[in-house]
């Protein structure tokens, strides 16, 4: 880890990654959408719209991973003083921010037919809506301290505070009655889901997975060049 | 523990004598209880149903728009400052300023709310059940808020950003504090609330204080 410490090391790093990463984001995509939208079966309640899970439960785990990232990269950052771990974190809320949004927007395209509300204020939906206020609570916090290096040390307390709630949307279907489905996938005694829908399902995880790593990536890169740009802005203002 | 006392003492009379504390912040808790029946009507059934759920969410407001009084005084004169250098830790002199915030704004206002219920036609068997939760969960609600007083303390504008920060985090209070105080809608769960809004302020008296800490030194540098 303090090997990458270094962000020319990273930067370089990154390059080299970056195309792979791509590629397999672009098949994983192609096969868990292949999976999602013709070979899984409907569901014999739901019919055509259990397909929209396959978009909606990948975009959830994410949200809640995505999270615990920046939660991790803020506390390694506390305890390490690893220069790009704030970075890490920074660029990290709003590619969570997106997915959560997203997990709340597909899942209330499938609430409308399904429960017959776009929302309800249920456990799980409340906490994951928590989440998104956390992630925008979170930029604000960047958007609104001027200077990088103390907004960096003031958003990991932000950042470590409210991965409280993330344990909370884990397990509020399981501590509230909640209108949303029980765990499924990952649970103890294995997963409940059929193997015809567990497989595109699992794909799909694994391709937002790699796409998070991808837009992470560039957007660190993007981050590390913004950075030198000021460092030359303030170095050409020292000079005039 | 006699410097923290001092700490604390120290702020209660700042706050007494200073006005613009408990006052100002009852008067806005007024204010906000006034506004609801006018905004939603005067029908007394449907008063009366909502009647807890609006005395919590003014409590919550009022309590988190004094929030900014916790640290902003201190750390402009530079008080904050020789704190850091103390012999009390750090941490501790941000816990003493959110007990002394929750002595002299949340625990008055979590009084004076139940009795002021009687604008929103509180039904009166729930006045001692209200009054119980909001004491148990104001306590939460001061800590946490000066997590977010901490965090913000440097920055000129940092009202509105304290709100989108702390409100998320007054969630699960104002969940577990409305079904303590509310038998008739929840019968069977108040005891059960009433602990996990204790184990609610637990939590937030250990994380309340590192975390406040840790923000306000990264200001203080």
């Amino acid at each position: 880890m303090q090997y990458l410490a270094n962000p020319t090391r990273f930067l370089k790093l990154a390059n080299a990654v970056l195309p792979t990463v791509w590629v397999i984001t672009l098949l994983l995509f192609a096969v868990g959408l292949y999976g999602a939208l013709f070979t899984a079966p409907q569901d014999y309640q739901q019919g055509e719209t259990v397909r929209i899970m396959y978009v909606h439960v990948p975009a959830a785990w994410l949200a809640l991973m995505v999270y615990s990232v920046m939660a991790l990269a803020s506390a390694v950052a506390v305890i390490f003083r690893h220069p790009l771990a704030d970075v890490a974190a920074k660029t990290a809320a709003p590619i969570g921010a997106v997915f959560c949004f997203l997990s709340l927007a597909t899942g209330s395209l499938w609430g409308k037919p399904m429960w017959g509300a776009w929302w309800v204020w249920d456990a799980r939906l409340t906490s994951m809506f928590v989440l998104m206020l956390l992630y925008i609570g979170y930029m604000a916090i960047w958007a609104a301290i001027d200077e990088p290096h103390r907004a960096a040390m003031v958003a990991r307390v932000v950042a470590l505070v409210g991965f409280i709630n993330v344990p909370i949307v884990k397990f509020s279907v399981d501590w509230w009655n909640s209108l949303h489905q029980p765990a499924s996938v990952f649970r103890m005694g294995g997963p409940t889901i059929e193997k015809s829908m567990l497989w595109p399902l699992l794909v799909m995880g694994l391709a937002y997975t790699f796409l998070f790593l991808a837009l992470h990536l560039v957007s660190i890169r993007a981050e590390i060049a913004a950075r030198k740009i000021r460092q030359i802005h303030i170095a050409e203002i020292g000079d005039r | 523990m006699n410097l923290i006392l001092a700490l604390i003492r120290r702020d209660l009379s700042l706050s007494v004598r200073q006005g613009g504390g408990v006052g100002t912040a009852l008067g806005f808790f007024l204010t906000v209880v006034v506004l609801l029946p006018i905004g939603i009507g005067p029908d007394q059934a449907l008063l009366a149903r909502i009647a807890p759920g609006a005395l919590w969410i003014s409590l919550l407001l009022s309590v988190l728009l004094s929030a900014d009084r916790i640290f902003q005084q201190d750390y402009e004169d530079g008080s904050l400052d020789l704190m850091t250098m103390g012999p009390v830790p750090f941490e501790m002199v941000a816990l003493a300023k959110a007990i002394a915030h929750w002595l002299s704004t949340s625990l008055p206002l979590a009084i004076a709310a139940p009795l002021l219920g009687f604008l929103v036609n509180l039904e009166p068997g729930a006045i001692w059940p209200l009054a119980l939760a909001m004491g148990i969960g104001s306590i939460a609600l001061s800590l946490l808020a000066s997590i977010g007083a901490a965090v913000t303390v440097g920055l000129r504008r940092g009202g509105l950003l304290v709100s989108v920060l702390v409100l998320p985090l007054y969630v699960p209070v104002l969940i577990f504090g409305l079904s303590a105080s509310d038998p008739a809608a929840a019968p069977g769960l108040t005891l059960a609330s009433l602990l996990i809004l204790g184990a609610i302020a637990l939590v937030s008296l250990v994380v309340s204080p590192l975390a406040s800490a840790a923000a306000l030194r990264s200001y203080l540098k």
